[in-house]
């Protein structure tokens, strides 16, 4: 997604929405067309001051200055912090070095987690919307209940689902075992803790995806619809060729927000899993806090951040154009 | 909220990664609803049949039973969770678990004081909540409002930053809170939050929707633009505060990975690292874990029950630009 897409204009779904369509030109020529503009020269400054420095000592000055420490042999611990160069970056190529290993399983267990989690989390809560966009009684409840868990942080949920999942008292085990199913080792044995992981984070924040696909839904004009039932077209088809083109951008919202989440999975694994078994789901994020928060190598610890970072800005931008394209 | 918590300069409203569009309608989803019966008519004139209704039941099912589940379990005793088979309905109610994580004469309060951990997660989550709202509204309102030099290069760094992934600012921001002597207290968690770009962008938005007549007559007054803002444009936001306010309240409550690594001290800690500490320590003790988990949800599940529409308003509209 591009700066100048999420600051363009809006077009299409978000048009019924009103206030927020009013556009720079149209503000521009209000001011400018009002004589009274009479503030003075620094009021807007200093309106803008706390902001901005704020955004420059924990936003922008920390992104260059990461990259910076990423070129030092930099331990927390110890006075001396060496220029080593693109030294933490090579280890992360040299199979040799003690954080390559663990980067790279980090690395490929966030992809498999991305890889399996993305579909459910964006086809379940599409689903969900489709669902909510009927009309029933207690609809309200309903979609307020879906977000509920949402609301929930990281930890209370982490909690929650190691007793859930627990492999004897679990009360998932219990009821498959209704249905005659084995005692399953969800935190135990793969692909189990997989499975575990995607599920919590689909009960987790299905919600968010459902109200913002629910949102575009509601942006579709409905005479669309009315046109494709003079034409006696089912409602499949009109799912099909009027709801999903007419949600492409929400899409290409979803599926990218989506993928971003997914590769910064970090407190599902850390509390219910603690990245076993073994560590098949020890994600990119764990490592590197490892690395840099826990043993203060934050040298290494920056280079994983920043080629994770890069690796996530070629998905976001193949993901638009892949998305886009797609007519 | 979230999925992308670890944004440290993100901790108020981390999850909401893209901008809103219509942000300045707090009726987004209400209002479609409400002002367009005709597409309802039209629409939805289908019956629902009984299938859907037992499917509904059942999904509500799923987001109901984990938390009931949680909740009566933190009322039970010890060796009743580890009963097989596994009592459904539980024959024995103790607030032995409250007890143990409550009383600070208990043998859990020194290395697990939950009663100072919720605490905490208070003061944090109210003082950070109170700096966004005051730090982005202000910084908002030149933005929608005024004409200066570096306006556009100002909007279109804060955009630009929203695609940072939160990650990258962990280290070096660590390092920040060491040099400015915050490690382990509450000012790591308060003060970076809100240079997130999310509260300003949206409530930029909501701004530019309020009609001009009102300040220029304020102006013919004689009022300075101070005035303008606190009597005006603060005043007639009230929706989209209440809106960042809630989700900015949350985002706070909830942050995990920042807060598990800046505070370190059993009594500096908020809930969420907290009760990472608090399962290590009682494992398979369920009770005990899910009283505290059930400590640290309720304040968010009341707050939720009574804005939900600001809250489920406040997601919608962060997606609506797609």
């Amino acid at each position: 997604m591009s700066v100048q897409d999420a600051v363009a204009p809006s077009s299409g779904a978000t048009e019924v929405h009103g206030p927020a369509t009013v556009d720079r030109a149209h503000v521009d020529l209000a001011l400018s067309s009002s004589k009274l503009r009479h503030h003075h020269r620094l009021t807007p400054y200093l309106f803008v001051l706390p902001y901005v420095a704020l955004l420059g000592l924990f936003t922008l000055w920390p992104a260059i200055y990461g990259f910076y420490i990423s070129l030092h042999d930099w331990d927390f611990m110890l006075g001396t912090k060496p220029f080593v160069g693109m030294q933490n970056y090579k280890n992360l190529f040299d199979e040799t070095s003690t954080t390559y290993q663990p980067f790279w399983n980090g690395m490929k267990n966030t992809l498999t987690f991305t890889v399996v989690s993305v579909p459910f989390l964006v086809l379940i809560p599409l689903g969900l919307a489709v669902m909510l966009n009927r009309k029933f009684p207690l609809r309200t409840v309903f979609r307020a209940l879906i977000f509920a868990p949402f609301v929930l942080g990281i930890s209370v949920i982490g909690l929650l689902f190691t007793y859930l999942f627990d492999a004897r008292y679990g009360l998932f085990n219990k009821i498959l075992g209704w249905f005659g199913v084995p005692e399953i080792g969800w935190l135990t044995t793969q692909p189990w803790a997989w499975i575990g992981l995607v599920l919590v984070t689909v009960w987790w924040t299905i919600g968010f995806n459902a109200i913002i696909f629910l949102a575009g839904m509601q942006g579709i004009p409905v005479d669309q619809y009315e046109a494709a039932d003079i034409d006696g077209a089912g409602k499949l088809n009109q799912f099909r060729f009027i709801t999903v083109p007419g949600l492409r951008n929400v899409f290409i919202f979803i599926v990218t927000t989506t993928i971003l989440a997914s590769a910064n999975m970090f407190g599902q694994a850390y509390l219910i899993t603690n990245g076993g078994p073994g560590d098949s789901t020890r994600t990119a994020i764990m490592v590197m806090t490892e690395e840099g928060l826990r043993q203060f190598r934050m040298g290494s610890a920056s280079a994983m951040s920043y080629m994770l970072a890069a690796f996530l800005a070629v998905v976001s931008v193949a993901n638009f154009f892949v998305m886009r394209e797609k007519k | 909220m979230s999925v992308q918590s670890n944004n440290p300069a993100n901790t108020g409203v981390s999850q909401v990664t893209a901008p809103p569009a219509s942000a300045a309608d707090p009726d987004a989803l209400e209002g479609t609803t409400a002002n367009r019966p005709r597409r309802h008519r039209a629409y939805n004139r289908e019956h629902n049949s009984p299938l859907f209704y037992v499917a509904l039941s059942l999904i509500a099912m799923v987001f109901i039973v984990p938390v009931v589940w949680m909740f009566l379990t933190s009322f039970r005793v010890s060796e009743d969770t580890r009963a097989i088979p596994i009592q459904l309905i539980p024959r024995r109610f103790t607030l032995g678990a409250y007890r143990m994580i409550l009383d600070p004469n208990s043998e859990a309060a020194g290395a697990n004081p939950v009663p100072t951990w919720f605490l905490n997660s208070m003061i944090v989550a109210t003082l950070g909540t109170v700096w966004n709202i005051v730090v982005a509204s202000m910084a908002a309102y030149p933005l929608a409002r005024m004409q200066f030099k570096g306006r556009n290069l100002l909007f279109a760094t804060l955009i630009a930053t929203m695609f940072i992934p939160g990650f990258i600012f962990l280290m070096p921001n660590y390092l920040m809170m060491d040099r400015l002597h915050w490690l382990d207290t509450i000012w790591a968690l308060v003060i970076p939050g809100a240079a997130g770009a999310f509260g300003v962008f949206f409530l930029r938005q909501f701004f530019l929707s309020i009609p001009h007549e009102l300040e220029e007559s304020a102006l013919i007054d004689g009022a300075n633009q101070w005035t303008i803002f606190t009597r005006i444009i603060v005043p007639l936001s009230e929706p989209a505060l209440v809106t960042l306010a809630v989700l900015s309240f949350l985002g706070h409550w909830n942050d995990f990975i920042w807060p598990l690594f800046v505070l370190f001290s059993p009594e500096k800690l908020t809930l969420a690292p907290g009760l990472a500490t608090l399962k290590g320590a009682y494992v398979t003790d369920y009770p005990v874990v899910m009283a505290g988990a059930t400590v640290a949800a309720v304040p968010v599940l009341i707050l939720y029950v009574i804005l939900q529409r600001y809250v489920i308003e406040g997601v919608a509209s962060s997606g609506l630009k797609g």
